[in-house]
């Protein structure tokens, strides 16, 4: 964009509140009354969107083997050993 | 109690027993099944795989021996990741020092625009656009946080926890995770746009 449209501005301002579900109801008919008619806002909203989910799968390593086994070692005595 | 006679103390003591340690055993399990969610934040907030996997042994310790302070009921999830982040702010944080913050006002479109601007306007349609920038950069981008930053964006973005949970697990006010989310979330742009695209 080359232009500072003021209402890609204030959209751009509402972009985490929106995806976080975090906004008033008004804010959120700004942010999707905006949105409808700006292909430049919607398109970095889903970006968004999909950047969020990419970082989530990318970032996420599932626990080890065997680490299960050692936590369950952690336990207290069994019944009768309080 | 009265002296009706009914109650046999022995055998009263003893049912107590029983059922508490069926409570413990019950909170154990639970505790046990959260174990990969747990480990899964714990490895973006240290460095290594190892330090990862001892501080989770250490917070199951610590949850097992003080299960009693759990509230049935309430969210396990986020009291195991409060023992976690104290644990690793006890320990672990002695030894980081806390990176001087660059001043730094890159807008949220920021990683889209540079996107953008390499791959053509169009090409934030598609779906794999993202796959532009290595999963290696993004773990890498979030050891890269400072760590204020990074434990509330792991928490939000990779846990999944509410607002109102982090700032429980972190001990901050709410308007603080949010701050740091939103910043933190900045730089993290900021950094992948800066090694994935040049």
């Amino acid at each position: 964009m080359t232009d500072h449209d003021p209402d890609c501005e204030k959209c751009e301002e509402l972009l985490q509140g929106y995806l976080d579900r975090d906004l008033t109801r008004e804010e959120v008919v700004i942010a999707e009354g905006h949105l409808d008619g700006c292909d430049y806002c919607r398109r970095r909203y889903r970006f968004e969107e999909r950047l969020r989910r990419y970082i989530r799968v990318s970032a996420s390593e599932r626990m080890p083997a065997g680490l299960l086994a050692k936590l369950a070692e952690l336990r207290g005595p069994t019944a009768d050993g309080l | 109690m009265s002296e009706s006679g009914a109650a046999d103390p022995e055998a009263e003591a003893g049912r107590r027993i029983a059922s508490e340690a069926r409570e413990r055993v019950r909170f154990e399990e639970e505790a046990l099944e959260l174990a990969d969610q747990v480990y899964r934040v714990a490895r973006r907030m240290v460095g290594t795989r190892e330090e990862a996997e001892e501080l989770v042994q250490d917070t199951y310790a610590r949850a097992f021996r003080s299960w009693r302070s759990f509230t049935p009921g309430t969210n396990m999830r986020a009291w195991l990741l409060r023992i976690l982040t104290n644990l690793n702010t006890d320990r672990g944080r002695k030894l980081q020092r806390t990176p001087d913050l660059q001043p730094l006002e890159e807008s949220d479109y920021y990683l889209a625009n540079k996107l953008a601007a390499v791959e053509g306007e169009q090409a934030l349609d598609q779906e794999r656009v993202v796959e532009r920038l290595s999963q290696g950069g993004v773990v890498d981008a979030l050891a890269a946080l400072p760590h204020d930053f990074r434990d509330v964006v792991v928490l939000v973005d990779l846990g999944e926890f509410s607002y109102a949970d982090a700032a429980q697990i972190l001990d901050v006010p709410i308007g603080t995770v949010m701050s740091r989310l939103h910043r933190g979330r900045r730089i993290l742009k900021q950094t992948l746009a800066e090694e994935s695209l040049t």
